[in-house]
């Protein structure tokens, strides 16, 4: 069986679960954004001025120019919710890891099908998700489908370091600490609710620095045909980095969780 | 598949280290194919890591193993693909059916889905839980969980069974059910490895089995060959009062080949249990109970270790 073939095993035992409310989530892949993009576009945009939407929002409502963002952050959260407690789970509680283990599938089997499941079910959101901005009029070209696989990118590469993180962890502690100190912060300060020219300089590079910046990038631009050509290859160069490095870190810290 | 001389797994020096603990100090052992192979011991003996190191999940440290004719530290994936494993706890899929469980660890072995159905039809009936098929695996008792397991261990057909401490936590019906079960299992020809600290479990299961204790194996034998040599044929079991017991003063001296005091009672071995009792009458003992009851595996233990084997 090549690792390709196990992995989609792991993926097949997922699809089995999640096939019973499949319809469910995606009901929660509509609400969300439709309730975000209505109080925070309509509401609070309506209050931003057609000048401030010109000089600071690249000459497009602010609604418009939220959406995609949300759309790079809708990723990033539920990739990381995805690898962190259903991932334990499997590991300590329900001991799905060490059941496959005793076949012959391997721990890179383990980590890359359920990077593909997060990639699929991240993939189906941004796709609903695509569906509500398109409602909301807000893409302007058919490249937008683009931000489909890239929603997935930016998805597959928090859940291979999350997937790291939680290989690592004894109990369901550090979790908040990820969500509060790291998720919180990327969701607010990645340019997804305001341009990051509005911080100062020095946090402008640290922006720089993380990741959900780069995703809330290649988003909008491929959403609102405002794609930087210069900038693109680098912010993709990045999230391809972060997977790589996150699934060599998954392969090893669960390898050697699973054999403790 | 190895002839029928070879074992199915052979140990030198088999050795498990974490960090300064040894688990496991330097067993040698052979599990001959077609047999019921038993570790029994108490808990923190070093079974489970034995195990863990057969069913090729946990490294071994220093030794030799070989399972199957194969290494398991170059060929894990080969090994795994020809056994089955019953781990102590259940780790089934609470989110799947029980047929899905059956069938879905059959597509982790790669067997293709019509076999796996078969297959999963075949067992569901073996363990007695056809009419459970469709139900989620929550709400099924401690016993059927169990059964379940072990049908999920045979999906693969394997050469070997792993059973780690099979129906520890199940009440006695649950046990004798699961038993009857791993017996008709045996009938076929499986090769079993199990690990138990209940002298019944092994005395009913096994055909061969090792004592451990405190990392190490402390016997080797059938049941019946450990009893004959380490213990006598029958045991008198004497309760009597502290009051008497603290002025026994030697009273029960020459009565019996061998006498251990546990905390609740006396056990006296001897080969003639109820000539032993008159004895013990005839010298005036007050008693508060006698037992006459043949040697077991426990006492084995106990004359080994100085220990019962569950504390």
């Amino acid at each position: 069986m090549t690792v390709v073939a196990a992995s989609g095993r792991v993926f097949h035992r997922n699809w089995l679960v999640y096939k019973r409310l499949w319809h469910r989530s995606l009901a929660f892949g509509f609400l969300q954004p439709l309730l975000f993009l209505t109080a925070m576009g309509v509401g609070l945009g309506a209050l931003i001025s057609a000048r401030q939407q010109a000089s600071a929002f690249g000459g497009v409502p602010y609604i418009d120019w939220l959406g995609p963002g949300l759309l790079a952050a809708m990723a990033m959260q539920t990739a990381t919710f995805e690898s962190t407690y259903p991932i334990m789970n499997k590991i300590m509680w329900g001991r799905n890891y060490e059941a496959m283990l005793s076949t012959p599938l391997e721990i890179r089997s383990i980590v890359r099908g359920e990077l593909a499941w997060v990639g699929f079910r991240i993939g189906s959101l941004a796709a609903v998700f695509l569906v509500v901005l398109t409602v909301f009029g807000i893409p302007r070209t058919p490249l937008a489908v683009l931000a489909v696989p890239v929603a997935m990118l930016v998805g597959v590469a928090f859940s291979a370091c999350l997937m790291a993180f939680t290989a690592t962890q004894r109990n369901d502690v550090g979790f908040s600490a990820v969500f509060r100190f790291v998720v919180n912060p990327l969701f607010l300060f990645s340019g997804t609710f305001f341009p990051l020219s509005q911080l100062p300089p020095q946090l402008q590079v640290v922006a720089w620095a993380t990741p959900l910046f780069h995703g809330v990038e290649l988003i909008r631009g491929l959403i609102l045909g405002q794609l930087n050509p210069l900038a693109a290859p680098f912010h993709l160069a990045y999230l391809v980095a972060m997977l790589v490095i996150g699934v060599l870190l998954a392969d090893r810290y669960l390898t050697r969780r699973m054999a403790s | 598949m190895p002839p029928d001389s070879e074992p199915l797994v052979f140990a030198r020096g088999l050795t498990k280290r974490f960090g300064d603990f040894t688990a496991v100090d330097s067993v040698d052992f052979d599990v001959l194919p077609g047999r019921a192979f038993g570790f029994l011991g108490p808990n923190g003996a070093g079974k489970t890591s034995t195990m863990r190191m057969i069913a090729c999940s946990s490294p071994v440290t220093s030794g030799e193993l070989r399972v199957i004719g194969m290494d398991p530290r170059t060929q894990a994936r080969e090994i795994k693909a020809r056994l089955g494993v019953v781990p102590q706890i259940d780790n089934l899929d609470t989110e799947l059916t029980v047929r899905e469980n059956l069938e879905m660890y059959a597509r982790y072995f790669d067997i293709p889905g019509d076999v796996a159905r078969r297959r999963a039809d075949e067992l569901l009936e073996f363990v007695q839980l056809d009419e459970r098929a469709k139900d989620q695996v929550e709400p099924l008792s401690g016993g059927m969980k169990r059964r379940l397991t072990i049908a999920r261990s045979l999906i693969n057909e394997p050469e070997l069974v792993i059973l780690d401490e099979p129906t520890t936590g199940l009440d006695p019906q649950a046990r004798h059910l699961l038993w009857e079960r791993l017996y008709q299992l045996k009938r076929r020809g499986a090769t079993l490895i199990i690990t138990t600290h209940y002298m019944d479990e092994a005395e009913q299961l096994c055909d061969r089995l090792v004592v451990m204790d405190k990392a190490k194996i402390v016997a080797e034998g059938s049941p019946r060959e450990l009893i004959d040599q380490h213990s006598t044929r029958e045991v008198l079991e004497l309760r009597v009062t502290d009051a008497v017991r603290d002025h026994l003063n030697g009273r029960l001296d020459g009565l019996a080949d061998r006498i251990e005091e546990l905390p609740d009672r006396l056990l006296l071995y001897t080969a003639d249990g109820e000539q032993t009792l008159d004895q013990v009458h005839k010298r005036e003992i007050p008693v508060d109970s006698a037992l006459v009851r043949r040697s077991t595996l426990e006492d084995v233990f106990l004359r080994l270790t100085g220990r019962t084997l569950i504390e």
